[in-house]
């Protein structure tokens, strides 16, 4: 079986003003994988989510998919392409209903009844959102926002899904059921690139690993690999 | 120790002077409600009088208001151009007005002054809003990512150079508008006076104004303006194109201002290049008022600016027998304006900024 990559990070650096963020990012995600992006705090996995969904500018480098570039295409083109990011923090649009924020994942979508799929495939896998749906999404519970974020970015059919440290602040049961949905999303299909911090369910789910530190590559391998890894283990496993 | 004990006191002082300043507002409101009520000098007829054209006024303060509450909501600054833009729409009118006065069309009847009158709004919208997304695209949209105040410095340039510019083209003249005769007469209702201009004037402000409402809440655009308008990152995550909500914005804020300008001028029959100044500092005030960045704060702000600068000058000041009270209908305006300021920065409806950035 010859692996394809469907999304190619290729050497990209990326500048904030003079703090030289990434220094040159090599990632490569092939169809159908889960690989994990992990790395201490500030070491630049948001800014290599960002850098791909085109909301930060690489100053060089490029980004892939499917082998076409897609450096320098404005964020909401790349949404229609296939690669949908669900960001660090949930972002909900609070002041907006839980049917609203689904609507507006889906906003690329151009048939009404790809729209009610979409929102009726949310509520089956969160049945919790349903109940909520009239209700303005800074009202509802962390676990139900980052329900609610993924349920969004689904909206849209993403090819490639990026997720930010979707178990961030939640409970145990919860950050269980994120890794079950994220299970289901790619036994369905979908190709996922998922940075965490929580590193040990990361490695457990993924298929390869990168570790980020300072805006560099340090290791990458297959996550089973990164699991038995002394560097990893001791630097974010915690264990000694 | 010596400076944190003269701070405390300013702290109190500027305490006590807040105060004594809400009690002040407090008793010449009520004080002076009082004795003009019973003075008696004014019939109930008066009152309403003043009421309808504190409505006639509103709305059209309202519809101004959406444009500046619109573009902070989405963009966080102060369109002071905007005032311009209305202006814009009361020329556009003119232009129309004056022409169908010329053909002998206006004042054949009821009908033909309002297909003029449809025609100069829908010219006035046709004016505007390329007007102000030039403003847009020219002035703001380059300093996108700059502090706040650069964009703010911008617009009052941008205010500037559209005044001068239609002074450049149509001269310092007051330009007066034709009389349109059908609006001059009154309601068959006795008791009270009301003009067909102010029916139409309030009518076709709630009609926009409706429409605005349901545009924003209702369809995908609006919903993604709203979208922006919280979050601009995300919501181009979510696929949704934020230079086309930002522009759509500017487009609807113009098309209100575009038509407000024209029903303005026919209340007030005359328009040259600083019209704009006054209603549009006034409806600014309405938008603050409301709660700046809120929908139907702009419109309720709008509302109230209207009667409280119609009301407010008889009602307030007659009893305390101060001359011509009505020559100080923007004291009174102004006032407001600061006292919201000072006292509720977020307006009727508004909810505190920190709030909603969380
Ligand atoms: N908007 C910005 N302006 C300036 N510097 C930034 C900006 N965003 C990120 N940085 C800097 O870039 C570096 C990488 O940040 P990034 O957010 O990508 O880290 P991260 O790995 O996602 O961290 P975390 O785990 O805390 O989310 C950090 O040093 C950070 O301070
Ligand atoms: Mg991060």
């Amino acid at each position: 079986m010859n692996p394809t990559p469907i999304l190619e990070v290729d050497d990209i650096h990326v500048y904030y003003g003079n703090i030289h963020a990434l220094k040159g990012v090599s990632l490569t995600i092939n169809k159908g994988e889960i690989v994990t992006l992990i790395g201490a705090n500030g070491a630049g996995k948001t800014t290599t989510l960002n850098a791909i969904s085109g909301l930060v500018p690489s100053r060089e480098g490029q980004v892939r998919l499917r082998g076409e570039t897609i450096s320098g295409v404005a964020s909401h083109l790349i949404v229609g392409r296939g690669i949908v990011q669900v960001p660090e923090g949930r972002r909900m649009f609070a002041r907006l209903t839980v049917e609203e924020n689904l609507r507006m994942g889906g906003y690329t979508l151009t048939r009404a009844a790809d729209v009610q799929a979409g929102i009726d495939r949310a509520f089956e896998m969160f049945p919790r959102l349903k109940e909520r749906r009239t209700q303005v999404a800074g009202t509802l519970s962390g676990g139900e926002q980052q329900m609610l974020a993924i349920g969004r970015a689904l909206m849209a059919g993403p090819e490639v899904l990026l997720l930010d440290e979707p178990s961030m602040g939640l409970a145990p049961v919860l950050v269980d059921f994120v890794f079950d949905t994220i299970s289901r999303l790619h036994a369905e299909g979908t190709t996922i690139l998922l940075v965490e911090q929580n590193a040990r369910m990361a490695l457990q789910i993924a298929d390869r690993g990168y570790v980020i530190e300072t805006g560099m590559i340090v290791l990458s391998d297959l996550a089973a690999n990164l699991r038995e890894n002394d560097t990893v283990r001791k630097a974010y496993l915690g264990i000694v | 120790m010596k400076a944190s004990l003269i701070e405390r006191l300013t702290e109190g002082a500027i305490a006590t002077f807040l105060w004594l300043l809400r009690v002040a507002v407090v008793l010449v409101v009520v004080v002076g409600s009082a004795l003009t009520i019973m003075s008696g000098r004014y019939s109930l007829e008066v009152y309403v009088g003043l009421v309808v054209s504190g409505l006639t006024l509103g709305s059209i303060y309202a519809l101004i208001a959406l444009g500046y509450t619109m573009v902070y909501g989405i963009l966080r600054m102060i369109n002071f151009a905007h005032g311009e833009i209305f202006m814009a729409g009361a020329f556009a009118g003119y232009f129309v007005v004056t022409a169908s006065d010329k053909l002998g069309f206006l004042n054949q009847g009821p009908v033909t002054a309002m297909i003029t009158i449809v025609v100069a709004i829908l010219v006035a919208v046709a004016v505007a809003t390329p007007i102000a997304l030039l403003v847009e695209k020219i002035a703001y949209r380059p300093l996108r990512n700059a502090p706040r105040l650069v964009p703010l410095i911008s617009a009052i340039g941008a205010s500037f150079v559209l005044q001068y510019t239609f002074r450049g083209f149509f001269g310092p003249g007051i330009y007066s508008y034709p009389t349109v005769d059908f609006l001059d007469q009154t309601l068959p209702i006795s008791g009270v006076i009301v003009r067909y201009v102010d029916v139409i004037v309030v009518i076709s402000a709630f009609v926009m104004m409706t429409g605005l409402y349901l545009f924003v809440m209702r369809t995908k655009l609006g919903t993604a303006i709203r979208a922006v308008s919280e979050d601009k990152d995300t919501a181009a995550l979510m696929g949704i194109d934020v230079n086309r909500a930002i522009v759509t914005t500017f487009g609807l804020g113009a098309a209100m201002a575009g038509a407000a300008g024209v029903l303005y001028a026919l209340l007030f029959r005359q328009v040259f290049f600083l019209t704009g100044f006054v209603p549009g500092i006034k409806a600014f005030t309405a938008a603050v008022l409301g709660g700046i960045g809120n929908i139907p704060g702009a419109m309720l702000g709008g509302l109230f600016l209207g009667q409280v600068e119609s009301i407010g000058p008889t009602l307030f000041l007659d009893g305390f027998n101060v001359p011509s009270p009505n020559q100080l209908k923007d004291v009174i305006a102004f006032t407001m304006l600061v006292l919201v300021l000072v006292f509720r920065p977020s307006g009727i409806l508004g909810e505190r900024i920190a709030r909603s950035r969380a």
